[in-house]
């Protein structure tokens, strides 16, 4: 039976390595843009800045093999809900490479002018939000429903980092008109951090529905 | 009709227009050329002209009726058999005309072999059902050559692991399944190069169905293989060009992922969407 199913079985492998190196390049912009942010690094915000047309090849590649499953295989089950996790994952994943831009265009405005502090926060929400995809596609990659639970607890810390960072930077802007701008583009910056993680939430959730066929969409699980 | 993409300059009649599948390359294997057929006097193809490609798996689709086993059965003059039955316009394979007055039938069938809709092993045993052709072909020289070409098409049809030990018992002992893979086995023993299979898994279980689907998946490197289906699941799944025919005519060609995911003709659409036939 398994051996009957062969090329198909080939094809959903090939689809799942195309995501996987779509998760690679969308958590490689999110580092680049937040490290050129930090370090000040125009050429490397620049990379951000140019660099989306292989996500956008692999975005529409990985729709046109999901779609072609779907006609020519008909898939059931697990392999059904493998397909349509794939489609989803791979708005996700479109959607992270596009806020890496938005935060490299942030990055641009906000070296325009003098730095407002030294970026702590910013940097952290980063790593937290490139763990979180790195988690949920490993999670994809092995089946792994524990691994995706652990992602989805990973969002209350970074949208508490959110709301400090905002916090902080209101307390500059009202101290001095100057930092209006630049703080502006920060708490921009930590926002498109936060959609991040929102959406390597998703990814996470929809590994869940693809191992278990357990709907966990707006139900939190409680905290450990 | 619709437009389609040459692949070489046809030479049809100026009523029909030649269907190549529009993204092919590389050389056509069949080209079929303002094909009629008339039961009597009644045309049960009208002008069909396609190109076949080698080394794929093309499959005809379409209602009961539609004219694919038909048209299956013109590319070997199978259709030679049947009183009263008059084929108009050609078919050329590697560019030699099969309906040339003086042409070897025989040497046709043994080149353009075929597989039925019910398995119809002899009543002999396993061996000798793959040796039978071989034999009166001589095209074994000496009984080690027999039997080692009785094995490699059993393997072939993916048959040899189930029949190794028990060759001599009789064909009529083996399941369903397995008779139509010693139906296939013995039509790629004479080493054929296009293989017709006329709804080979229609009579057949799920599980035999699926690996004859995958038999005719791997065959294709080595051969030309023509699948007529009723099953669209099973068009889709196993080839990588389909022809829709509907009364008599061949409506689309195309790759089969293009058939089934965006076809440009609404008759084929509504066909493979359910809303008839």
């Amino acid at each position: 039976m398994e051996q009957a199913v062969r090329h198909f079985q080939e094809e959903l492998e090939a689809l799942k390595s195309r995501l996987l190196e779509m998760g690679g390049l969308a958590e490689e912009r999110v580092r680049a843009s937040v490290e050129g942010l930090v370090a000040r690094d125009h050429a490397l915000i620049d990379t951000v800045l140019t660099g989306d047309e292989p996500i956008n090849r692999l975005h529409i590649d990985i729709d046109n093999r999901c779609f072609r499953l779907l006609a020519l295989y008909q898939p059931m089950a697990t392999d059904l809900r493998a397909i349509v996790a794939a489609v989803k994952i791979n708005s996700d994943l479109e959607r992270v490479g596009d806020l890496a831009v938005n935060i490299a265009e942030a990055a641009v405005r906000y070296l325009g002018h003098a730095p407002v502090k030294q970026l702590i926060d910013i940097p952290r929400m980063g790593t937290i939000a490139q763990t979180m995809l790195r988690d949920a596609l490993d999670s994809f990659v092995k089946r792994d429903t524990e691994m995706a639970r652990s992602v989805l607890n990973c969002d209350d810390e970074l949208d508490a980092l959110k709301t400090q960072v905002f916090r902080e930077l209101l307390t500059y802007m009202l101290q001095n008109v100057e930092t209006i701008e630049p703080a502006l583009d920060l708490i921009l910056v930590s926002r498109h951090l936060e959609r991040i993680g929102d959406h390597a939430t998703n990814v996470a959730e929809d590994v869940i529905f693809m191992v278990s066929a357990q709907d966990v969409r707006h139900h939190p699980p409680a905290t450990p | 009709m619709m437009a389609v993409t040459m692949v070489k300059p046809p030479t049809p009649s100026a009523t029909s227009e030649h269907q190549s599948a529009r993204t092919a390359v590389g050389p056509v294997k069949i080209d079929v050329q303002s094909l009629n057929f008339y039961y009597g006097a009644k045309r049960a193809l009208e002008d069909i002209s396609l190109h076949i490609y080698p080394n794929i798996v093309t499959a005809f689709i379409g209602p009961s009726g539609c004219g694919k086993s038909t048209f299956i059965r013109t590319l070997n003059r199978m259709n030679d058999v049947i009183p009263g039955t008059r084929v108009e316009g050609k078919v050329l394979i590697e560019d030699a005309d099969i309906y040339a007055s003086g042409l070897d039938v025989v040497k046709l069938r043994r080149r353009v072999g075929m597989v039925f809709q019910k398995s119809n092993p002899f009543p002999k045993s396993i061996f000798e059902n793959v040796a039978y052709g071989l034999r009166i072909n001589r095209m074994a020289k000496s009984r080690s050559e027999l039997a080692g070409r009785v094995e490699e098409s059993l393997k072939q049809a993916a048959l040899w692991t189930e029949v190794k030990d028990r060759l001599q018992e009789s064909a009529l002992a083996l399941s369903g399944g397995q008779q139509q893979r010693l139906c296939i086995a013995r039509a790629l023993a004479i080493e054929p190069d296009i293989l017709l299979m006329d709804e080979p898994a229609s009579a057949l279980d799920p599980i035999a169905t699926q690996r004859i689907e995958e038999l005719v998946y791997n065959l294709k490197r080595l051969y030309t293989v023509i699948i007529v289906t009723h099953n669209m699941q099973q068009a889709a799944r196993v080839s990588d060009y389909t022809a829709f025919f509907w009364l008599g005519k061949l409506v689309e060609y195309d790759r089969t992922d293009k058939i089934f995911t965006a076809p440009s003709e609404k008759l084929t659409e509504d066909y493979i969407t359910g809303r008839f036939g």
